[in-house]
């Protein structure tokens, strides 16, 4: 093991707003017109799953909503939260959580909706 | 090698690095990179916190639906949907205050957190109606809670001539407790994320007026933005489930 | 038993402690409340979780005396109930939890990956101060009545039926539950984010895989608990009903929600400890850890299956039985990966070069008796026999072997096999291996009875049992007395070789490992300059080559 570090390269840069200083992981800036059309996007949304519970569509009816309500969170997700230009890890990271947060429920569920089957 | 007990003079020198870099990183690109790390863990700590309640409702939805159903039209639909636009307005205007931090527009970037925190504001102000209204109309949970509107819709002329809410009887009547309890618990820990994440609004765009985030050194505004969005996504699950579990007649 | 041993120390007539180390480059107290240093945090909760190890030691000194005799007569049963409970909640949140992380965690996972600090060094620090609060909120739970619910908070018992300090126990959990899922992110940006050039993955000691690991669970898994406190808080406070059946409620969501953190705790608890017998194991026979690949994916698989099994504690509390045949299956699954790592630690040690020096003498322990209770653990995965064990004794001395002959056992390797590199001082050697074997022979008299016990059908939790149990338990309360000699005598010891332990050099073990490259104790910045990692793990024909470093400094 060699005990000397790298050379050091960050002394004095010039600190220009596009240089490493600019702080997505790839050094992505989201344009603002992503944003008012994810804004807009999500406004609609809201508006259309308002409507939709006033529909009589028996079960579908949380179906429906539910699905909206991932859709808006996606892109909530993706755009306000730059996960579409993140890295590997940070994507890896939220899915981890999201796994679990669907074994917390699916588990639990196992147990509530074969309480019901009775005994073998 | 051994390590000398004498720190060679000038080491420090030969490491120069922004004053905002901390002493144990070796680039500011490490740093951005491990704080940025850092909020994403916290936030799933967040999704697994708010998961034990939404893992509670489901169950108790599945079993009290009607109750849950009836206890739902309690819940004004208008101050629900508002504050949702709400909320996403104030998550647009806060990513528009990071990409202000991003392009050095200091006084872009002041406008758009000041404009996050009045719509934090008037989330909350939204907010205290509705607790309000439901105290007044003894629905929080406790020795207060009165099941006479579930048991007796026609007593709640408002919401009765909305929904013509059949009778609940009593032993289903009283599982609309439980839906309100949820309901507190949810969008109480949604509040009181709010209140956090405006307190912190509102010491950001005091050292955002002092240029703290717009010479390049943006990770404080750029975390905070992932929590404020995750915020919202809460309501965005909160809202179907709570407003619109059904509103047809 | 061989005489050899490895410990090469420096010619004590010359030697001295380094005048520059992280104890020494800062005076005051200030500088010690108000540091970043992630060892000098690691010292503070060194003293902290020693101090309520000694609370939780009292309390189950307590029990063993209460349980000398059939009848309830040293305390009321009442009294039992809250000598037990805090004995639980104590030794499992501000103990076992934060025990090898907080402590060994903090002090060498940045020497070990060759970083200067942990990233978040404030947050390290807040972990600190909220084990503390979290600390003194149960001690004044315990002065102003204690709680009497079980370390397990079991509805409707605790939010219907007691009168007493459950909503100040639960907050108080809440905060160390906090503490730990700061102490688990900090690792885990760490170890993503900080190793020293060259240290891959896979070139990484065990200690920080299963570290690794550990903290994955307490960051994802301790929220649910915080969740479940509040939600215990909101129905003792206001009646919310969720878990209250004249409601509608289910107390059975509460078990659920409960064990779904407390389930993956006990491998927080452990994984850790096995971390640091990775590590004691290869340096103390003198060979790299075998398969360690295997060793380092099977800590992630523990981490990852621990989240898909806590329906075990609940077999007997009304769940349906398909259920519970799942996840029996998946308990036996769980086993696997524990397993795996005992067969390599064995295989590790054939052929090696062992010597006997405390640390090993631990491990040895830990071996044995985290094997007897981890398969105690698989007898009771299966639903069959769990319905006739559970809430038995059986299930006492199960989690005690795992737990105290096992993770104590860990935890005190640990502190021995670094406090060289903490203090700059050896422990002496001569009591620290009679202590090692007092703990053992009282482990062995204090919980193996309780197998029997429990197998004959002694109920957990109570004060009162019928007298043909009582030679047994006497047998168990005999072997407690001397398990407390053997933990008595590390705290003096170790506190007297702080004046007067030989010098120990950078590395007295001989160890490979980037901790042992440096002095003992360490600069504060760890590393002057950042070293870039050449070799793998547990290299020891690379120490060879290696230059010998001046072994006197200062």
């Amino acid at each position: 093991m060699s005990a000397h570090s790298d050379p050091h390269h960050g002394t004095g840069h010039d600190h220009g707003p596009n240089e490493q200083d600019v702080h997505d992981s790839l050094n992505h800036i989201v344009p603002p017109r992503i944003y008012i059309i994810v804004g807009l996007a999500l406004l609609i949304l809201t508006g259309t799953t308002a409507a939709v519970s006033f529909i009589d569509l028996g079960v579908f009816n949380a179906v429906v909503a539910l699905f909206i309500a991932c859709t808006k969170a996606s892109i909530v997700v993706l755009f306000f939260m730059h996960v579409k230009y993140s890295s590997k890890l940070t994507k890896l990271t939220l899915f981890s959580g999201l796994f679990l947060f669907c074994v917390l429920i699916g588990l639990t569920l196992s147990d509530y909706m074969t309480r019901a089957w009775g005994r073998w | 090698m051994s390590d000398s007990t004498v720190t060679v003079p000038g080491a420090h020198a030969a490491h120069e690095h922004p004053p905002y870099q901390r002493h144990h990183f070796e680039s500011m690109e490490q740093q951005v990179d491990a704080t940025n790390f850092a909020m994403w863990l916290f936030l799933l700590t967040e999704i697994m916190f708010f998961g034990g309640l939404f893992c509670s409702y489901l169950i108790f939805r599945n079993w009290y639906y009607p109750a849950f159903v009836e206890a739902s039209h309690q819940l004004n639909i208008f101050w629900g949907t508002l504050n949702t636009a709400v909320l996403i307005t104030s998550s647009f205007t806060m990513a528009m205050g990071v990409w202000s931090a991003e392009m050095r527009k200091k006084g872009a970037l002041v406008f758009c957190l000041v404009l996050t925190f009045l719509l934090g504001l008037v989330f909350l102000g939204i907010k205290y109606i509705e607790y309000h209204e439901k105290w007044e109309k003894h629905h929080v949970p406790g020795f207060h809670y009165s099941m006479k509107s579930f048991t007796d819709p026609a007593s709640d002329p408002e919401v009765f001539n909305e929904y013509h809410d059949k009778p609940l009887l009593p032993d289903m009547a009283r599982h609309t407790e439980i839906y309100f309890g949820l309901y507190f618990a949810m969008t109480g820990m949604h509040a009181l994320h709010m209140i956090i994440g405006i307190s912190i609004l509102g010491f950001m765009i005091f050292r955002a007026r002092a240029g703290a985030y717009t010479t390049g050194h943006i990770t404080f505004v750029e975390n905070f933005g992932l929590y404020w969005h995750f915020v919202d996504i809460i309501w965005i699950f909160l809202y179907p489930l709570l407003y619109l579990i059904s509103r047809h007649t | 038993m061989s005489t050899d041993t490895i410990v090469r120390l420096p010619d004590q007539a010359t030697a001295r402690i380094p005048r520059v180390n992280f104890i020494s480059k800062e005076n005051g107290i200030l500088s010690w409340l108000l540091t970043g240093d992630h060892k000098r945090i690691a010292t503070l909760y060194l003293i902290s979780i020693t101090f309520f190890f000694a609370v939780g030691g009292a309390l189950a000194g307590l029990i063993r005396l209460e349980l000398l005799t059939p009848q309830s007569d040293l305390m009321a049963a009442d009294t039992y109930n809250k000598v037990f409970s805090m004995h639980g909640i104590i030794m499992v949140f501000l103990f076992l939890v934060p025990s090898v992380p907080a402590t060994l965690g903090n002090f060498l996972m940045p020497l070990m990956i060759g970083a200067k600090d942990l990233a978040l060094p404030k947050i390290n620090l807040l972990s600190w101060y909220l084990y503390i609060i979290a600390g003194c909120m149960m001690l004044w739970t315990m002065m102003t009545g204690g709680v009497d619910t079980g370390w397990t908070f079991t509805v409707p018992l605790s939010t219907h039926y007691v009168n007493t300090n459950v909503i100040t126990a639960g907050l108080a959990v809440f905060v160390a539950g906090f503490s730990s899922v700061f102490t688990g992110l900090n690792f885990i940006v760490t170890i993503h984010k900080m190793r020293a050039p060259g240290m891959t993955w896979f070139r990484l000691p065990l200690f920080v895989w299963s570290n690794y690991a550990a903290s994955i669970l307490m960051v994802l898994g301790t929220p649910v608990l915080a969740i479940t406190l509040v939600l215990i808080v909101l129905e003792r406070a206001f009646g919310i009903g969720v878990f209250d059946p004249a409601k509608g409620g289910d107390p059975i969501l509460f078990q659920h929600l409960f064990w779904f953190y407390s389930h993956p705790a006990v491998y927080i608890m452990i994984l850790p400890g096995m971390g640091v017998i990775s590590e004691v194991v290869s340096t103390f026979s003198r060979k790299r850890v075998f398969g360690y690949t295997a060793v380092a994916f099977s800590s992630v698989a523990i981490a990852v299956f621990a989240f898909f099994v806590w329906e075990h504690h609940m077999f007997i509390m009304g769940v349906s039985n398909y259920s519970t045949l799942v996840f029996s299956l998946l308990t036996m699954l769980v086993a696997v990966p524990s397993a795996i790592k005992i067969f390599n630690w064995s295989f590790t040690l054939y052929k090696g070069s062992i010597t006997f020096e405390t640390p090993m003498l631990y491990a040895f322990g830990f071996m044995g008796l985290f094997t007897i209770g981890g398969l105690t653990g698989v007898f009771l995965a299966s639903s069959g026999t769990d319905i006739h064990l559970t809430e038995t004794y059986f299930i006492v001395a199960h989690f005690h072997f795992v737990m105290v002959g096992g993770m104590l056992m860990a935890f005190l390797s640990g502190i021995h096999f670094w406090w060289p590199k903490w203090t700059g001082r050896m422990y002496p050697e001569k009591i620290s291996q009679l202590a090692a074997l007092f703990t053992f022979i009282g482990f062995n008299f204090t919980f193996f009875p309780q197998f029997i016990l429990g197998t004959l059908g002694m109920p957990r939790r109570y004060a009162a049992y019928p007298p043909e149990f009582q030679v047994l338990n006497v047998f168990s309360t005999a072997g407690a007395t001397i398990l407390g000699i053997g933990y008595l005598l590390p705290i003096l010891y170790l506190t007297w070789s702080l004046k007067y332990g030989e010098i120990a050099g950078p590395n007295p073990w001989q160890a490979t490992g980037l901790e042992w490259q440096i002095q003992s104790p360490p600069l504060t910045e760890n590393f002057s300059e950042i070293p870039i990692v050449d070799h793998d793990a547990y290299d020891y024909e690379w120490l060879e080559r290696k230059e010998r470093e001046v072994t006197s400094v200062g």
